[in-house]
């Protein structure tokens, strides 16, 4: 095996990975980000509306407004504490992503443009605000580039195409990760002081969805065979417009120029759903909505999806309608949303300036993911126990800011904001301790593990049972769910377990770019945390935010104002996991209003119905 | 629902296996495929149904990413980003050219990233922050000026077409051109005569002889030729503005 030596490794080189490599690097520490995918390819890159911020240059914004909707988004899950950090430091990490020379679009007075977005108000609540910073529809592509630019220029080491597969623990202390060359097939390890996972989600545990090919969730998984809990894996967040079939998001800045959903028979539905924001309720809200079209035989000629207009027609008659004097034309659309209109000119041969898009909900984003706390240091019991050493940042983690679903601009927001800080508190840490020494069987279960797989004699393709993964998801864990369904779920990816441990084949025996290996393994990934969503979603018997059960319509918030911690139980071969509800949910901020002397109704961060 | 049977005609290289390790083509045969499916999926059902060993990179499959240039029926072009009713029923795919092919679909990729790299593609402005503690201010027109280049997702698709670079892979190469346009003609940006500097060397700009291959290749339609064009000005006339003119170049 190959050893190499660095006192931080981050694994993963999308926005929160490069995002903590700088401010490592810049805090003295000596520090390696080992990538998968080369760091353009990340899919932070594919971010398209914009990155939330209460810097206030269109109307007028306070960071304790941002706080307000992304805990009310969050439907009260968000623990207030992390939500008050990701609010006040948005202003700071934007600024100094356009110090970083980011091309943000900008207002006549020459500051930063900003967009609407679903959810985002001011005054708790009052009415809609312009938040989301853009640069076009490309704002996450921006952000990408800018930050390995500056990574670049800062000469940080990357080990791009090196895929990690396991970490390596030594009497609880992290000790570094266990690497595959893509282009060799060869192990490498990698002895660190300090591991930052910042991998991305796993949509592509679901059949229709807005996520890369390569989001199948290694870092998290990697995690939990490790012994680090999965916090509110339940909550798994269906962009309500998504390519109809495809899953190809199309932004929710559609909506924030003024672009509409309509029925079948042309309704703009959301007036009965959310009759304050409409279109731009929180993404839950919207999805479920047009299942519920959709379920009422409301779907554009009976089918599942329902139309997104941005027709400069249609969007002028809804603002004349609520007395706004605004007025769009179809360069003002193609100028604000170049990207969307090309991916429905190529995809759909539809020009969105002329014809409305087929739109469907779309599996998108993970709010659960690995516990940390606001320092990005992963925490492994209800307790918030720092295992030392080991940090998650970006999609991977749970910090959790977003409690039971996320607001739209809110994950760049994230990635910069605690990428930043896990980047910092990695610097000050491999400062004050000594390398924890490596293990002497380091690499060689998942060597093993490789080997299982690579002379598999068995009938069942990989891609079989992932399809098959993929459609349980989607079918029976998607944006309605009942005990039923989820015990099918959870019954049919214990066969495809049995199956992936004991019946697969692959095809290719070479070493170099082994592509059909590397996808089997992250299928192994994929099965678990699909299993866990499924265990922890059953747990759970209430409907909050992004979870939404037939069976239990209702929020609790006597019983259910806590996060799953969900454990592997044995080996993963054979693990049932335990699902655990008492994780208290941080409510400091209504805590302060209390201790002010509020009444009752002047309580802002007090967990209430959430009406759009 | 059209059902069409597709053939694919695929340059493929192992370099583990003898009798495989020199270029050779095997031919597919897809059925129950739809005009609207795109190429990336057409080389998963292949791979997936039929072999396993088929090696290619991809990840977004909606053409953001940059990972699946290759060569489809003799055009550079994402994979993902090219729909079957768009090339037809007998589709030829190979690597890319002017990169060593390491395995199938698969070249190294590190030479087009050193290029890259070199022509210092990151933002330099030293001067202070703004005392107020925000934003440095731009005019949207001049953000407009470079906003053209700042789309490029580094796939190699100009590079890779472009003949200059094919007979002589120390030439820079459009893509990184385009990648130092983007901060030559950036307002806030300060490091713009040391990267025209670069490109007046003798692998820089001036390989290019305006064959016009790399802006057709662009799968994010961004104005190669033009762009090159610009720099080739800034360094002739020593300063950079009063070249770039905007045009809209999203007219449908
Ligand atoms: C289409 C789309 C549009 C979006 N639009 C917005 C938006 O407008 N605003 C917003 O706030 N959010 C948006 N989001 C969400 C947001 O973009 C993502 O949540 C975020 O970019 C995730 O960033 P990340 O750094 O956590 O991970 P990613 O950018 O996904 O990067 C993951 C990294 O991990 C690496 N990796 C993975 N596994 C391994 C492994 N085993 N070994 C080594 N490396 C590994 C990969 O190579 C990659 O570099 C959008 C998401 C999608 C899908
Ligand atoms: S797979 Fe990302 S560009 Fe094609």
């Amino acid at each position: 095996m190959h050893m190499h030596q660095h006192e931080v490794i981050i694994v993963g080189a999308g926005g929160a990975g490069l995002m903590a490599a700088l401010y490592a690097s810049e805090g003295g520490a000596d520090v390696a980000v080992v990538s998968k995918l080369y760091p353009t390819r990340s899919h932070t890159g594919a971010a398209q509306g914009g990155i939330g911020a209460a810097l206030g240059n269109i109307d007028e914004d306070q960071p304790i407004y941002h706080a307000y909707d992304t805990i009310k988004g969050g439907d009260y899950l968000t623990d207030q504490n992390a939500a008050k950090v990701l609010a006040e430091e948005a202003i700071d990490s934007v600024i100094e992503l356009e110090r970083y020379g980011l091309p943000f679009d900008r207002t006549p007075e020459m500051r930063i443009s900003q967009r609407r977005f679903g959810g985002h108000t001011r005054n708790f609540g009052e009415e809609l605000v312009h938040r989301a910073c853009h640069a076009a529809d490309r704002t996450g592509h921006m952000i990408l580039q800018t930050l390995y630019q500056q990574c670049i220029k800062k000469k940080v080491n990357f080990f791009d195409e090196f895929q990690v597969v396991d970490l390596i623990v030594n009497d609880g202390k992290t000790a570094g990760v266990v690497a595959v060359d893509l282009a060799t097939g060869e192990f490498h390890i990698f002895h660190g002081k300090a591991v930052l996972f910042a991998t991305g989600g796993w949509g592509r545990c679901w059949s229709v969805t807005s996520n890369a090919h390569s989001l199948t969730g290694d870092g998290a998984a990697i995690a939990l065979r490790r012994g680090v809990p999965m916090e509110d894996m339940e909550f798994f967040q269906f962009h309500p417009t998504g390519i109809y079939r495809m899953g190809i998001l199309i932004t929710e800045g559609v909506r924030g120029e003024g672009g509409v959903l309509l029925n079948d028979k042309g309704e703009r539905f959301m007036e009965k759903y959310a009759p304050s924001v409409k279109d731009l309720a929180s993404r839950d809200v919207v999805s479920r909505a047009i299942y519920d079209e959709v379920a009422n035989g409301r779907g554009i000629n009976g089918k599942t999806y329902v139309h997104l207009d941005i027709r400069p027609a249609t969007v002028n008659h809804y603002f004349e309608q609520e007395g706004s004097d605004k007025r769009i034309d179809d360069n003002y659309v193609e100028s604000k949303l170049p990207d969307i209109l090309d991916f429905c000119r190529t995809y759909l041969g539809v020009d969105p300036v002329k014809e409305p898009m087929p739109v469907q909900p779309t599996a998108h984003y993970a709010m659960g993911g690995i516990p940390t706390n606001v320092n990005a240091e992963v925490v492994i019991d209800e307790n918030n126990t720092v295992m030392p050493g080991l940090y998650a940042a970006g999609e991977t983690a749970c910090v959790s800011a977003h409690g039971a679903n996320r607001l739209g601009t809110n994950s760049l927001v994230d990635l910069v904001v605690f990428g930043r800080r896990g980047g910092m508190k990695m610097a000050e840490y491999v400062k004050g301790v000594d390398w924890t020494p490596l293990p002497d069987d380091a690499g060689k279960e998942v060597e093993a593990e490789f080997k299982r797989i690579r002379n598999g004699k068995g009938s069942s393709k990989p891609y079989e049972l992932r399809d098959a993964m993929q459609k349980t998801m989607n079918d029976n864990v998607g944006v309605y769910r009942t005990d039923d369904t989820m015990k099918k779920a959870v019954d049919e990816l214990k066969q495809l377990r049995e199956s992936y441990y004991n019946d697969i084949t692959i095809d290719d025996q070479g070493y170099k770019f082994n592509t059909d290996l590397m996808e089997a393994w992250e299928l192994g990934c994929m099965l678990q945390l699909a299993e866990v969503t499924a265990q922890s979603a059953l747990l759970r018997t209430e409907s909050r935010g992004a979870h939404s059960r037939d069976d239990f319509p209702d929020r609790d918030d006597d019983n259910w104002m806590v996060h799953t911690l969900a454990y592997q139980t044995g080996a993963e071969k054979e693990s049932d996991y335990r699902v655990t509800a008492d994780k208290p949910v941080d409510l400091s901020l209504w805590e302060d209003e209390k201790a002010q002397g509020l009444p009752d109704d002047k309580q802002k961060f007090k967990p209430k119905p959430r009406v759009y | 629902m059209a059902d069409l049977t597709v053939k694919f005609k695929i340059r493929r290289q192992n370099p583990e296996i003898p009798g495989k390790d020199k270029p050779y083509w095997q031919e597919f045969t897809l059925t129950g495929v739809e005009p609207t499916d795109r190429v990336l999926e057409m080389l998963h059902r292949i791979k997936w149904e039929q072999d396993g060993t088929l090696s290619l990179r991809r990840s977004c499959a909606h053409g953001v990413c940059g990972s699946d240039a290759m060569r489809i029926n003799g055009v550079n072009a994402l994979a993902c980003k090219v729909l079957i009713q768009d090339v037809g029923n007998e589709i030829m795919v190979e690597p890319i050219l002017g990169l060593p092919v390491i395995k199938d679909l698969i070249v190294d990729m590190e030479p087009f990233f050193d290029h890259y790299r070199s022509v210092m593609p990151y933002y330099v402005n030293n001067d202070p922050v703004p005392e107020d503690g925000r934003e440095r201010l731009q005019t949207q027109a001049d953000k407009d000026k470079f906003d053209d280049t700042t789309k490029c997702i580094l796939c190699a698709c100009c590079t890779t077409s472009c003949p200059s670079y094919w007979a002589n892979g120390k030439y820079v190469g459009p893509a990184a051109i385009v990648q130092a346009h983007r901060f030559i003609f950036d307002t806030r940006d300060q490091a713009a005569k040391e990267r025209l500097n670069i490109l007046a060397e003798e692998n820089g700009v001036w390989r290019c002889r305006t064959i016009y291959n790399c802006t057709p290749a662009c799968p994010r339609e961004i104005q190669v030729t033009k762009a090159i064009g610009e720099v080739k000005l800034a360094i002739q006339r020593g300063k950079t503005d009063g070249i770039v003119k905007v045009v809209h170049a999203h007219q449908h």
